[in-house]
């Protein structure tokens, strides 16, 4: 077990070499660090935002808002199609997850399936290519009664989409905040992960809380708030005073998929914040088009189903370009840039996870964490070269590689090191040594059983080897648990902690052995000093 | 140079003769934390019960808490608890879960911002914000309790097919006890119980594993080499055998366990108490409970005809 190849040395050596390279970034500046050669390691330690400051936020898409609407336009499509078959039903209405609808006459039953049928689609998803799947499923459920409904597979399909559009939104609008690495990622089903370092939750918030939905709609002047408000048309508030009502005609004339650009500024009438906005060729025809015919009237812009703002059209508005003059702030009118710009969300988004750490406390725990690591270490090798003597020392020396080692992975893993993950590597100091006070011990057991150095030493080796192995398998199993369910700076605690039982081993067992065996081949001990 | 060892060589000292001791010791501690779980409970953290923590800092001196409190207490929002977190100007303000859906936080931090920015104007620094709405909570207290189990079912497995079944049940009788207790002793002392703690739980299961596996790997060595010794004698030779490392493994690991208490601040103090009265009770559950309980079940002594189903575990 003392004997040790050439070959063997040297792997030994290249891998501390290399455990040495990687962690060397991490002292040095972020020029220094950029000068280096390019075949160096340059990459430095992955701060969790509990260390940087910065914004952790799990949101989640408003499902039910995607099937509603969705849902509300197959009510549509079934109107239209039942009433161009002659098709006589009533009570045709969403009513949560279903559309439902009962038809006069129970003859017409097997023609009215037809014709809802015959509006399906075939859903593509990534498992079925076929036609074989439909995104609606009909269903008779009285002699009468129709029930349509969403199949599973264009529900998950929708979902899907709408997770990877909102995430594509999403980055658009923070990107626009000028930060840099946000994380923005799906989890789970229906769920965003955002992290973004250096930003404060408030101004995160305000630029994803809202769906951002801009539409421009036709004011109803056939009827005032409180009159009957026709079928086509319904209420909205102004963003500001939520008692002025308007009636506006459901169907928009244009929406914020036809914006190309939008850019908050100052009016050069009465230096009022604005957002001017531009439309592509398709939306500047339309609204040109729609501002020659209703020349004098009213519209309205509105945003997440409130009135921004009601001019007058005084003359047809061709070009495409236009602005918003609400009465903006210019922060508002710089957010409500942005939103435009980036596009709207496809459902409001709830937050259900919220954490923030500003940049004081993440400089705090960083220096606390270096603080109570250093104390830790002195403190352990001081006792281990108290205990120990020469072979303490030699421990310690793979301590220091072990240490080396830990943050060398981490830095070229790019890990995310998180307090609690300074903690586990602290930990680990201190459990690291457990692998040597084994061997430690038994070598000192051998030897008082009157065995020669080499063979106490050997054999310490040897008989503590199982005993290291399983008593290091079980933490890593715990840890490895921990890794798969924690979430955020408790993950980073269970992968320094594996990090660590595995090159702690590799230090306590195979480092110091070779450590042993060159002092053993220059001294040619008589007894042992430990 | 030579070491200093703290324990000397060759003790005699009759653990096993304790056991009945030790055994009303580990009861009483049972008892007493099943009693305190089911009486006075855990303080909980956000993470479990869903909430929001605020923490702050005041800028102009230390913090008043008295008219902190008066001012958040007005605001409506349920059970809210003040308190200084690691120095006189720094405060945790912990508000209880919000009634109606996970939306409903967020209005309560913006009311609590908006009234201390009545209250205190600028001199307010915000260090941390944490939100957990009551689905996150949910879903993490099952996690936790998924994990918990997880580990411990698969380090019985572990220690089963390492060693003879006996040996399995032992260890993960001490495990159990060594996680209730520790449970216990957050009650007792009533420090906020989070998700760090369930990291915390998890590396004593891996800790007070670890101790186990050294004293049984020691016990399997000496039933091969002993084989007419009597098994109170061949535990209690195993745990003095292994004693030295037992105590140098425990005070490093506590040193740079009590470095971090002492250094590490507020945010790890609760993972680092609980890991440090883990190694405590780890230590004792491996010696005191763990080889009593493998007493009491008995171990076959004859390994030499059992020798295909074991020969793995030979070095």
């Amino acid at each position: 077990m003392l004997h040790f190849s050439t070959w063997k040395t040297t792997l030994i050596a290249l891998i501390s070499l290399a455990g040495i390279l990687f962690a060397l970034p991490n002292i040095l500046t972020d020029e220094q660090s950029q000068n280096l050669p390019s075949f160096m390691p340059s990459n430095k330690l992955h701060l969790g935002l509990d260390l940087k400051g910065g914004s952790h936020l799990l949101l989640q898409v408003q499902i039910a808002v995607i099937i509603s609407e969705r849902m509300e336009a197959t009510k549509d499509d079934i109107r239209s199609s039942l009433r161009e078959k002659k098709i006589g039903y009533t009570g045709l209405k969403v009513d949560d997850e279903n559309v439902t609808l009962k038809l006069r006459d129970a003859t017409q039953m097997e023609d009215a399936i037809i014709a809802i049928k015959g509006l399906s689609q075939p859903v593509t998803t990534s498992l079925l290519q076929g036609n074989s799947v439909r995104d609606i499923v009909v269903t008779q459920t009285s002699d009468t009664a129709i029930s349509v409904t969403l199949s599973d597979e264009e529900r998950i399909s929708r979902v899907k989409s709408a997770v990877a559009q909102s995430i594509e939104i999403l980055r658009r609008r923070i990107d626009e905040l000028g930060t840099t690495e946000p994380t923005i990622q799906p989890q789970g089903d229906d769920r965003i992960l955002v992290q973004v370092p250096g930003v404060e939750p408030d101004a995160l918030k305000a630029i994803i809380g809202k769906t951002a939905k801009l539409t421009f709609h036709e004011v109803d002047n056939r009827t005032d708030p409180s009159g009957i408000i026709p079928s086509d048309s319904f209420v909205l508030p102004d963003i500001e005073n939520k008692a002025q009502l308007y009636v506006l005609k459901k169907r928009p004339i244009l929406t914020g998929e036809n914006l190309v650009d939008a850019q908050a500024g100052f009016s050069q009438q009465n230096n009022q914040a604005i957002v001017s906005f531009k439309f592509d060729t398709a939306g500047a025809k339309k609204f040109g088009n729609y501002t020659a015919s209703h020349v004098g009237e009213p519209f309205a812009i509105v945003l997440d189903n409130e009135v921004i703002s009601a001019p007058r059209i005084n003359e047809a508005i061709r070009g495409g370009s236009g602005q918003i003059s609400g009465n903006f702030t210019v922060e508002g009118a710089n957010e409500l840039s942005i939103l435009l710009r980036a596009g709207a969300l496809p459902a409001p988004l709830d937050i259900l996870e919220e954490r923030s750490v500003g940049p004081s406390l993440g400089a705090d725990s960083v220096e606390a964490g270096k603080i109570a690591s250093i104390v830790g270490i002195v403190a352990v090798v001081l006792f281990i070269l108290f205990s120990y003597g020469l072979f303490g020392l030699f421990a310690n020396i793979a301590l220091m590689i072990n240490l080396l080692l830990i943050i060398g992975v981490l830095s070229m893993l790019q890990a995310t090191l998180t307090l609690p993950g300074i903690a586990g590597i602290v930990l680990t100091i201190g459990m690291a040594v457990d692998a040597n006070v084994l061997i430690f011990e038994r070598i000192r057991e051998e030897a008082l059983l009157g065995k020669s150095p080499i063979a106490a030493i050997e054999t310490g080796y040897n008989r503590a080897l199982t005993t290291i192995l399983d008593a290091n398998i079980t933490t890593f199993i715990a840890a490895v648990i921990l890794f798969y369910l924690g979430t955020g700076p408790v993950k980073g605690f269970a992968v320094t902690l594996s990090i660590g039982i595995i090159t702690s081993v590799f230090t306590a067992f195979v480092v110091t052995r070779l450590m042993v065996s060159i002092w053993i081949r220059r001294k040619r001990p008589k007894s042992i000093p430990i | 140079m030579k070491g200093f060892k703290f324990v000397p060589a060759g003790t005699k000292i009759p653990f096993i003769g304790f056991r009945y001791i030790s055994l009303a010791l580990s009861i009483f501690m049972l008892v007493g934390s099943a009693g305190l779980f089911f009486t006075k409970g855990l303080n909980y953290g956000i993470d479990f019960l869903g909430g929001t923590t605020i923490e702050i800092q005041t800028l102009d001196g230390p913090a008043d808490l008295t008219q902190l409190r008066a001012t958040v207490g007005a605001l409506g929002l349920g059970d809210v608890q003040l308190q200084t977190f690691g120095s006189p100007n720094e405060v945790l303000i912990k508000i209880q879960a919000q009634t109606g859906g996970d939306g409903n936080a967020q209005s309560s931090i913006d009311a609590v911002k908006a009234a201390l920015e009545i209250s205190n104007g600028d001199q307010i620094e915000y260090r941390a914000v944490e939100v957990v709405g009551p689905t996150v909570s949910g879903e993490l207290v099952q996690d936790s309790i998924i994990a918990v189990f997880l580990a411990i079912g698969a380090v019985l497995i572990y220690i089963w097919m390492r060693f003879e079944w006996q040996f399995s049940i032992a260890a993960v009788v001490a495990l159990v006890h060594d996680v209730a207790i520790t449970i216990g002793f957050f009650s007792l002392l009533q420090l906020d119980f989070n998700i760090s703690i369930i990291a915390a739980l998890l590396t004593i299961v891996g800790y007070s594993l670890n101790d186990t596996v050294v004293v049984f790997d020691r016990v399997r060595e000496y039933l091969r080499k002993y084989k007419k010794m009597d098994m109170k004698e061949l535990l209690d030779l195993s745990i003095n055998s292994t004693l030295s490392r037992t105590i140098l493994t425990s005070v490093t690991t506590l040193l740079a366990l009590l470095a971090l208490v002492l250094f590490g601040g507020e945010v790890i103090k609760g993972l680092s108490l609980a890991m440090i009265w883990g190694v405590i009770i780890g230590t004792y559950s491996s010696i005191f409970v763990a080889s009593p309980i493998l007493l009491a079940l008995g171990v076959k002594r004859d390994w030499s005809k059992n020798k295909t189903s074991n020969e793995a575990t030979n070095p």
